[in-house]
């Protein structure tokens, strides 16, 4: 008996400083053409010197998830080790014609759309995966679509920590007021992705977003 | 000038709440792939949601001239803070909810389905 809660101690111990050393997964979801990519390329280039995707502002640039593993962020006298998992656009609806607009060949087109809804299929999948999320919105867009809400609500069902980006914050049309009162129980961070905007005020709140990421282990 | 005919297809919270989530999903698909709109009385909970958006995704490319869906939620006592609802309730969430109305349309007939706190507005395509 003293020796089972001898040995249930110490495993229980070793068990906690293992999970501590476990990268932590950081899923990035949102609507197409939000800044997803845009983001993770921000903190790859901020931490490891290179950048993760592509970006464009062709919608379901990103088709495939993309992760970048071992991003050792620093803030303040604190250290984390991330995976990056860079997910496709969710969506309800591809329509290949959409892409038409962007003079882009009736083929071509047609080979993006069938790889975008693979995309989201895929980027779905991976909720079970991750450990946190940061939903990155267009701050330009209506926050209140039905894809936002469906992410969240998943989020919130898997008991996932969830950080909010409300994206392009650069741009005349943001609204960041708009998605803070759209998502009342969340930390919210207003940036600029692509002019690196905000980028202290966001890993101040990764690191607050983490602190929960450990008491779900 | 050709008139087109727009068919709203009405399921009553009943016709699925016995049902497990692969047919509710699955009945509401039959009827969009008609071209018709469903409304629903209640709501799916998020993980149908989400399986409603990836069985949508497989469907495209698949189902001549399907694009997808527009789909959006209109709950009667949601308003700004309609999230603190689904953190606070979620068991309630889980199960459905009576009072809500969930719009979901073939992207082909439904041009877009805008939402604000306070009322959704569709835009049919023409």
């Amino acid at each position: 008996m003293v020796i089972k809660i001898i040995r249930d101690f110490f495993k229980r111990i070793f068990t906690e400083i293992f999970e501590k050393k476990k990268d932590i997964v950081l899923g990035f979801y949102g609507p197409p053409n939000a800044g997803k990519t845009s983001l993770a390329n921000r903190i790859c280039k901020d931490w490891t010197g290179e950048e993760l995707g592509t970006v464009s502002r062709i919608p379901h640039e990103t088709r495939k998830v993309q992760f970048k593993e071992k991003v050792d962020i620093k803030y303040k006298e604190n250290s984390l080790v991330f995976k990056l998992i860079d997910t496709p656009g969710i969506a309800t609806k591809i329509d290949y014609e959409d892409f038409l607009k962007f003079k882009i060949k009736k083929r071509d087109a047609k080979q993006r759309a069938k790889e975008a809804t693979q995309g989201v299929i895929e980027a779905i999948k991976w909720l079970d995966d991750v450990d946190a999320v940061v939903v990155v919105l267009d701050s330009t867009q209506n926050p209140y679509s039905q894809v936002n809400i469906t992410i969240i609500g998943n989020l919130v069902a898997r008991k996932i920590p969830v950080l909010i980006v409300a994206n392009k914050i650069d741009m005349k049309k943001s609204d960041l007021k708009r998605c803070e009162a759209a998502f009342p129980e969340y930390d919210v961070v207003g940036l600029s992705a692509k002019y690196g905007t905000n980028m202290e005020e966001f890993y101040e709140s990764l690191f607050r977003l983490t602190k929960k990421v450990k008491k779900r282990k | 000038m050709a008139k087109t005919k727009l068919i709203l297809s009405f399921i009553p919270y009943a016709d699925i709440a016995k049902l497990d989530s692969q047919k509710r999903i699955k009945k509401i698909l039959d009827i969009i792939l008609k071209g018709r709109i469903v409304i629903l009385q209640g709501r799916l909970n998020p993980v149908e949601e989400a399986s409603l958006i990836q069985s949508t995704m497989a469907l495209v490319g698949r189902v001549k001239d399907f694009r997808g869906v527009e789909l959006a939620v209109i709950n009667p006592s949601e308003k700004e803070a309609f999230f603190e609802k689904i953190k606070t309730n979620l068991a309630r969430v889980l199960i459905g909810q009576r009072d809500a109305l969930t719009v979901i349309g073939p992207a082909s007939v439904v041009k877009e389905i805008k939402r604000d706190p306070s009322k959704v507005e569709l835009m049919f395509k023409k």
